[in-house]
């Protein structure tokens, strides 16, 4: 049944320009050392927010009130009142955290320390580390699972997910993957963890409760050299049927079939593809192109790209908060 | 200790044979690395203010050694670097001896290429894995070659290729050439010369440089080296200056000294290399500031080389899920293996003469200017296999 009615409705999505949400979108630029903030409708830019050096990862609270802000060169964590659209105060990490995710209830901010081969715990209340767990080399990807009971780091250099316990900090799996894995994502059902490595050229799934990899998502584009495929982001619709993978370099968004695991079309977008995010209805994807320093808008139902908008310098994270 | 050492790997082995992922091993399996080091002073003969530091390469090692540690954890193997630096030949040989007869069998080795074959050959190593991290030298990839060593560092005819390549997109068909006199900066103009044939653009003028600098940093100093570096680029009809001066003896004082305009590459100017202290691509910052930190200066291109090294070791260990040295040599060789090495593209060995497939950096003191290969230079295997020597030219038979 949804297959038929999610066209339609993005069909009149389009005719009356989205007007059914107000949703913002909010860019981290490495370089710039800004947020901006986009209208999700209007797609225009409505206002820029100096925050600390070279944000990169950025996550939404559970309320929706606020934007936590990896400051890599700052070394801290900064919270972005969106009321205000001013920082309000820092939060402890480790050294060079360049991404994060937050835990189900909201209260713990999980850190990938860069430069510490650590994942720290920090908490929201107190803005101060609770736990430190050693992970890999470079941990960088953070993805919790939609019970909270599961964090899923990936390690760049040492090649693994690591699955850590979100209570005890207690690393449950090391799971080898291919080189350099960027990023993990979570299928909705929560029965399976997508591993994007950027070097192997390849998306590992793994199954969450026997912590195999169940399969390898490779990538082709004719005209595209194999070194330039390089899987960084994944996004999976809230439905679980499709996933989106950003394969930087190759400038290409790859739409996969979330249950067949086949790559079912590639999207053009802007150059070196980096991050993803889906809006609330999951109806529209909005990626980051670092180089050509731009967001991309597709169309989910219509798998097209509609638009590209011009933000800040070297636009890394994106998040859509209401 | 060979032999409960070797049982403790394949108790590994056998855990990751059974378990989907890594279980935590307490008694993790121990990888000695030896590393053997030839301390000849190289110091750059034009300039007394920057020097090479002592320790170049074998920091490179430690920060790899310490990475593959930390994934070590997860995957129960433990691992150590015996450092063996000497002065001379004698005590290279007698600690290559000694590492051997103690079955140690993964060396890495920062040696020039007539000590690396006495290492090589020596009886104990026939089934040793010898990763020469540092010589770039083409007989050992040719005539020289040897089946128990690996190569890191590109070699010359690569790092030729990387620059030919570049200018050939560039339109810069005429060269000069400017030869050094030591037996290096022979063997690089040669390379320079079999690059321009391959890639068919000319050498216009081919000549040694001859001029012997007095005290060119010395006050005044340099009224003598612009009239030398005029007088002997006068007359000649090119587009780009290349200069073959592997010890830095001459080449920086060429740029800006010529008498017409004209750009400096090679030795001097834009410089073909494995690594750059100013390389931020493809996630390089992160490896530069992990070297940084725990060195407390810039990584250079001897330190990379050496880094490569331990942490292909480190790779094969960690994907062959042993610690034996036959399966990380065997792992290493095989199709499977690809290193991440900073460069955005997976690395791996050429079958035919033990290189290592790479990219080669083209850069400036102060920014990366291209990375070769250039685009549209293809391959029917790997566009990595249009730098050096590719397998229907190779004069290695092992």
């Amino acid at each position: 049944m949804p297959h038929v009615i999610i066209p339609v409705v993005a069909a009149a999505l389009c005719l009356v320009a989205g007007t059914a949400y107000a949703d913002r979108l909010l860019v981290s630029n490495e370089k710039d050392n800004t947020i901006t903030v986009l209208d999700a409708d209007s797609l225009k830019v409505t206002k820029t927010v100096p925050v600390g050096q070279r944000p990169r990862g950025i996550v939404l609270s559970r309320d929706g009130k606020s934007l936590f802000i990896c400051a890599s060169d700052s070394d801290e964590i900064e919270e972005l009142d969106l009321a205000t659209m001013t920082i309000t105060r820092t939060l402890e990490s480790g050294a060079d955290p360049e991404n994060f995710d937050i835990s189900q209830d909201g209260k713990t901010l999980f850190d990938a320390n860069e430069n510490d081969a650590t994942v720290s715990f920090t908490d929201v209340d107190s803005g101060k580390i609770v736990k430190v767990v050693q992970v890999g080399v470079e941990p960088e990807g953070m993805a919790v699972s939609p019970d909270g009971r599961v964090v899923v780091d990936t390690s760049e250099t040492t090649g693994m997910a690591h699955f850590i316990d979100t209570t005890t900090g207690d690393v449950l799996a090391n799971v080898l993957v291919d080189a350099r894995p960027r990023r993990a994502t979570w299928t909705p059902d929560g029965k399976f963890v997508w591993v994007s490595a950027e070097v192997g050229g390849t998306v590992s799934v793994i199954d969450a409760a026997t912590h195999a990899v169940v399969h390898r998502i490779g990538f082709e584009i004719p005209g595209v050299t194999k070194e330039q495929l390089q899987p960084v982001s994944i996004a999976i619709t809230p439905d679980g049927t499709t996933g989106f993978v950003a394969l930087g370099p190759a400038n290409h968004v790859a739409v996969v079939n979330a249950k067949t695991w086949e790559v079912e079309k590639y999207l053009l977008v802007g150059q070196r593809v980096w991050n993803l995010a889906l809006s609330r209805d999951g109806k529209w994807l909005y990626t980051t192109n670092g180089i050509s320093n731009d967001l991309s808008v597709i169309d989910v139902a219509a798998r097209k790209v509609t638009k590209s908008v011009p933000v800040g310098g070297l636009p890394w994270g994106v998040v859509v908060a209401p | 200790m060979a032999r409960p050492r070797a049982a403790q790997a394949w108790l590994v082995l056998a855990l990751a044979l059974l378990l989907p992922s890594y279980a935590h091993a307490d008694d993790p399996a121990q990888i000695a690395v030896v590393w053997l080091g030839l301390a000849a002073r190289r110091d750059i003969p034009s300039t007394a203010l920057i020097q090479p530091p002592a320790d170049e390469g074998v920091l490179g090692a430690r920060v790899a050694l310490a990475e593959n540690a930390t994934t070590g954890r997860f995957t129960g193997q433990a691992w150590t670097l015996d450092e063996h630096t000497a002065p001379d030949e004698a005590g290279v040989l007698d600690a290559a001896h000694a590492a051997l007869a103690a079955r140690r069998r993964l060396i890495v080795t920062d040696l020039p290429a007539p000590l690396l074959l006495k290492v090589a050959d020596l009886p104990d190593a026939k089934d040793a894995l010898i990763l020469d991290a540092a010589d770039p030298d083409d007989s050992l990839r040719a005539e020289d070659c040897r089946r128990n060593v690996l190569h890191l560092m590109p070699s010359r005819a690569m790092l030729a290729d990387a620059l030919t390549q570049f200018l050939t997109v560039k339109s810069w068909t005429h060269i000069l050439l400017v030869t050094g006199p030591q037996p290096a900066d022979l063997l690089l103009a040669a390379a320079f010369r079999a690059s321009a044939k391959k890639f068919r653009v000319k050498i216009v003028a081919d000549k040694p440089w001859t001029f012997i600098e007095g005290a060119r940093r010395s006050d005044t100093g340099h009224f003598a080296i612009e009239a030398e570096v005029a007088r002997f680029t006068q007359g000649i009809d090119y587009d780009v200056l290349v200069v073959a001066d592997e010890a830095d003896a001459f080449a920086d004082s060429i740029p800006f000294h010529t008498t017409d305009a004209r750009p400096v590459a090679g030795s001097s100017g834009m410089v073909p290399s494995a690594w750059s202290p100013v390389f931020e691509q493809w996630g390089a910052t992160q490896l530069q500031l992990r070297f940084l930190k725990a060195a407390h200066r810039p990584m250079t291109n001897r330190d990379y080389g050496a880094w490569m090294a331990l942490r292909t070791l480190g790779e094969a260990a960690t994907r062959a899920k042993s610690a034996d040295p036959a399966a990380i040599a065997a792992f290493i060789r095989g199709k499977d293996f690809e290193l991440a090495a900073f460069k955005g593209s997976r690395l791996s060995f050429r079958p035919w003469d033990g290189q290592l497939r790479e990219p080669v950096l083209l850069s400036d003191p102060k920014q990366l200017i291209s990375v070769s290969p250039q685009p549209g230079f293809l391959h029917q295997v790997s566009e990595l296999d249009t730098l050096g020597v590719d397998q229907p030219e190779t004069k290695c038979r092992m």
